[in-house]
C-alpha cells in the first residue's frame, strides 16, 4: 500500500515539475528547450553512428581479403604478402595463448590481492595499497613496453636458457631461448598489465557483498577464511567471473607492449619460447609496410577478427558484472 | 585453551590463506615499485632542459631533443578533445535530462562497450574513415582516432556526474520559470562542473599515452610540423619508435620521454583522484 502510494506521488511530482517526464519532447514548449533537445539528441545520435560507423568500415576495409579468402582465412596457416597468399591461424593462436597464459597468472595474484585489501586490511590502510594499483592500471602500454624491453627480457633470457639447459627435453621449454623476446615474455608483461586491472573490479566487486552475511558467520565461529571461501566468493562468484573476463579482453586487445616483446613472427608455436605474432602486434608491425591493397585488406580482416573476439569477451564481462553490481560500478579499465 | 585437531588445522588454513593473499598483494606492489622506479630514475638521468626544447637531430649526431613530438602530441589531443567533449557530454545531457526509454540506455550501453575497442582497431577506424579518403597520414586522422578513445570515457563519467545533481536544484530552477535549457547550462552543469573535469582530464591523459592508433594515422614525422593535414610526431609513438630502433642514443631518448609521458599521467591521475576525494568529502 505504502509503496503504491509512493509510486503514484512521484509520477505526480514528475508530471508537475516536469524534470523526468513521461514522454521529455512534449514537455518543450520554449524554443531554446527544442533546439537544445535536438542538438543534445542528435549529439547522442552520433554516439550510435560512430558505433555503426566503426563496424561498417572495418567489414568495408577487410571486403576484399573476406571475398578472396572467406572464412578459410581463419583456419589456414599461411601469411606470405610475396605470393599473395594470406590466412592468420598462428596469429589468433599466439594471441590466445599469451592471453591465457596471462589470465592464469592474474587470476590468483589479483583476486588474492582484491581479498586481501578488502577483508585482511584496516580501513585506513586500504587506500594505501589499493590506490598505486590503480596507478598502475593508468600507465600507457607503451611504458610497460618499454620497461618490459630493457629490464623484464633480460632476465626473462637468462631463466629461459637455463630452463632449456636443464628441461629441454620437457616440450614447454624446447624453444629457441636466446632471444628472450616471445611467448613467455609476452605473457608475463601481459599478466603485469591486466593485474591491477582485474584486482580494481574484484575490489569493487567484493565490496558489494552484504558485510552482515560475513558478520553473521564470524558470530557463528568460522574463521575469517571461512567466511570468505563459503560466504563472500560465492555471492561474488559471476561478478569476479566477469572481472577477469574482462582483463581476458584486455590482454587479447593489448598491442604495444606486446608488439615490443612477444617477438612478432608469424609461426605456430611448438614451446613458451617461440617468438610470435599476436593479432595486435601483427597490425601495428606489418600495416604501414603493406605495399598492396589486399594486403591491407588482410590485416584489417585480422583487426576485424581481433575486434570481434574483444567485443564478444567484453559483452560478456559487462553482462556479468552488471548482474551483480545492477549498474553500480562504472566500467573505465 | 588447547585446540583440538581439527581446531588447529582451521587455523593454520587461515594463516596459510592469509601467507598466500599478502604474497599476492606484494607482487602486485613490487612491479609497481619495479616499473615506476626503473622509468623513472631511467628517464630522470637523460632528461634536460635540450630534451624538452630542442628538435631531434639525425640518428649518430649526440643532442637533440623531442620539441616537435611534445607539440605533436599536445595538438593532436586539443583537436582531440574538441571533437570529443561535445559529442560525449552532449550525449550524457541528453541521456541524464531527456530519459527516453530504449535510446538513452543504447547509447550508455554502447559507450560502454566501445570503452572495451582494441586501441589498434580504433587505428584502422581512423585509417579507413580519414586517411584513406584523404590520400595520406595526417595529424587530423589521429585527432580521430584519439577521440574515438576519449568519447566513450567522457560520456560514461559525464553521464555519472549528472546523475549526481540532485533532482531538487533542477525543480528549483524549473519553478523560477527558467526555460529546461537554461536550468541545464546554468545550473545542472556547473554544479557538476568539478566530476565533469574530472573525466575529461581522464580521458585526455588515458589518449596522450596511446601509440598504436597514432601508427598509421599521425604517422609520426621527424621534422616541425603544426598543420594538421600532415603526418605529425607524437611522444607515445616516438617512444616506440626510438626504443626498438638499434642506437643506444635513441634508447636514451626513449627513457626520457617516457619519464616525461610517465609524470604527466600520474600527475593528471592524482590530481584527478584528489579532485574527487575533494567533491566525496563535501
Amino acid at each position: 500500500m505504502a509503496r503504491d502510494s509512493e509510486a503514484t506521488l512521484e509520477s505526480m511530482n514528475r508530471a508537475l515539475t516536469g524534470v523526468k517526464p513521461v514522454s521529455a519532447r512534449r514537455q518543450l514548449v520554449n524554443v531554446g528547450d527544442r533546439v537544445f533537445y535536438l542538438v543534445a539528441r542528435s549529439l547522442a545520435l552520433l554516439v550510435i553512428v560512430l558505433a555503426f560507423l566503426l563496424v561498417a568500415d572495418l567489414f568495408r576495409g577487410a571486403s576484399e581479403s573476406i571475398r578472396q579468402f572467406g572464412l578459410k582465412f581463419l583456419i589456414g596457416t599461411t601469411w606470405d604478402p610475396v605470393a599473395h597468399q594470406f590466412s592468420t591461424l598462428p596469429t589468433v593462436i599466439g594471441t590466445l595463448v599469451k592471453g591465457f597464459i596471462a589470465l592464469l597468472l592474474a587470476v590468483p595474484v589479483s583476486i588474492g590481492s582484491a581479498i586481501f585489501i578488502t577483508f585482511y586490511t584496516p580501513r585506513w590502510l586500504r587506500p594505501v595499497i589499493s590506490y598505486p594499483i590503480e596507478l598502475l592500471a593508468g600507465i600507457p602500454s607503451i611504458i610497460f613496453g618499454m620497461w618490459a624491453l630493457f629490464a623484464m627480457v633480460p632476465v626473462v633470457r637468462v631463466v629461459q636458457i637455463w630452463l632449456k639447459a636443464h628441461f629441454g627435453w620437457f616440450f614447454l621449454f624446447d624453444g629457441p631461448a636466446v632471444y628472450g623476446v616471445g611467448v613467455l615474455s609476452g605473457s608475463l608483461i601481459l599478466f603485469i598489465m591486466i593485474t591491477p586491472i582485474i584486482t580494481a573490479i574484484s575490489k569493487e566487486i567484493l565490496l558489494t557483498v552484504p558485510r552482515a552475511q560475513i558478520e553473521g558467520m564470524l558470530a557463528l565461529g568460522s574463521t575469517k577464511w571461512e567466511a570468505i571461501w563459503k560466504v563472500a566468493l560465492p555471492y561474488a562468484r559471476i561478478g569476479l567471473f566477469g572481472a577477469v573476463i574482462l582483463g581476458l579482453g584486455r590482454a587479447l586487445g593489448e598491442t604495444m607492449a606486446v608488439t615490443m616483446v612477444g617477438g612478432n613472427s608469424f609461426a605456430l608455436i611448438h614451446s613458451l619460447f617461440d617468438p610470435v605474432h599476436s593479432m595486435a602486434s601483427q597490425i601495428a608491425s606489418e600495416f604501414t609496410e603493406a605495399t598492396y591493397s589486399l594486403y591491407v585488406s588482410s590485416l584489417i580482416y585480422v583487426g576485424l577478427v581481433l575486434f570481434g573476439i574483444t567485443i564478444l569477451i567484453s559483452l560478456l564481462a559487462q553482462f556479468l558484472i552488471w548482474r551483480i553490481s545492477k549498474g553500480k560500478i562504472a566500467l573505465l579499465d | 585453551m588447547t585446540l583440538n585437531s581439527r581446531d588447529r588445522y582451521r587455523k593454520f588454513v587461515e594463516w596459510a590463506n592469509w601467507t598466500g593473499m599478502l604474497f599476492c598483494t606484494s607482487v602486485s606492489v613490487f612491479f609497481l615499485v619495479a616499473i615506476l622506479g626503473y622509468v623513472l630514475v631511467n628517464g630522470a638521468s637523460y632528461i634536460d632542459w635540450e630534451f624538452l626544447t630542442a628538435m631531434p637531430v639525425p640518428a649518430g649526431e649526440t643532442g637533440g631533443g623531442i620539441a616537435n613530438a611534445l607539440v605533436g602530441s599536445f595538438l593532436v589531443v586539443i583537436v582531440a578533445s574538441l571533437m570529443a567533449l561535445p559529442i560525449g557530454i552532449g550525449a550524457a545531457i541528453f541521456i541524464n535530462e531527456f530519459p527516453s526509454q530504449g535510446f538513452g540506455r543504447t547509447v550508455r550501453f554502447l559507450a560502454e562497450v566501445l570503452t572495451g575497442v582494441p586501441s589498434i582497431v580504433v587505428g584502422l577506424f581512423a585509417y579507413a574513415l580519414v586517411v584513406i579518403p584523404s590520400g595520406g597520414f595526417s595529424a587530423l586522422s589521429g585527432s580521430v582516432a584519439y577521440a574515438f578513445i576519449m568519447v566513450p570515457i567522457i560520456l560514461i563519467t559525464a553521464h555519472e556526474a549528472l546523475r549526481l545533481v540532485p533532482d531538487s536544484l533542477r525543480e528549483a530552477s524549473l519553478a523560477l520559470g527558467i526555460p529546461k535549457w537554461r536550468t541545464i547550462m546554468g545550473v545542472v552543469l556547473p554544479v557538476s562542473s568539478r566530476a565533469l573535469i574530472t573525466g575529461a582530464v581522464l580521458a585526455i591523459s588515458r589518449a596522450l599515452g596511446e601509440a598504436a592508433p597514432m601508427l598509421f594515422t599521425a604517422f609520426g614525422n621527424s621534422f616541425w610540423n603544426v598543420n594538421l593535414t600532415k603526418p605529425i610526431a607524437t611522444v607515445p609513438l616516438l617512444i616506440y619508435t626510438y626504443a626498438t630502433g638499434p642506437y643506444e642514443d635513441w634508447h636514451r631518448k626513449a627513457w626520457a620521454a617516457s619519464f616525461v609521458l610517465l609524470v604527466v599521467v600520474l600527475f593528471t591521475s592524482v590530481l584527478t583522484r584528489a579532485f574527487l576525494r575533494g567533491k566525496s568529502n563535501e
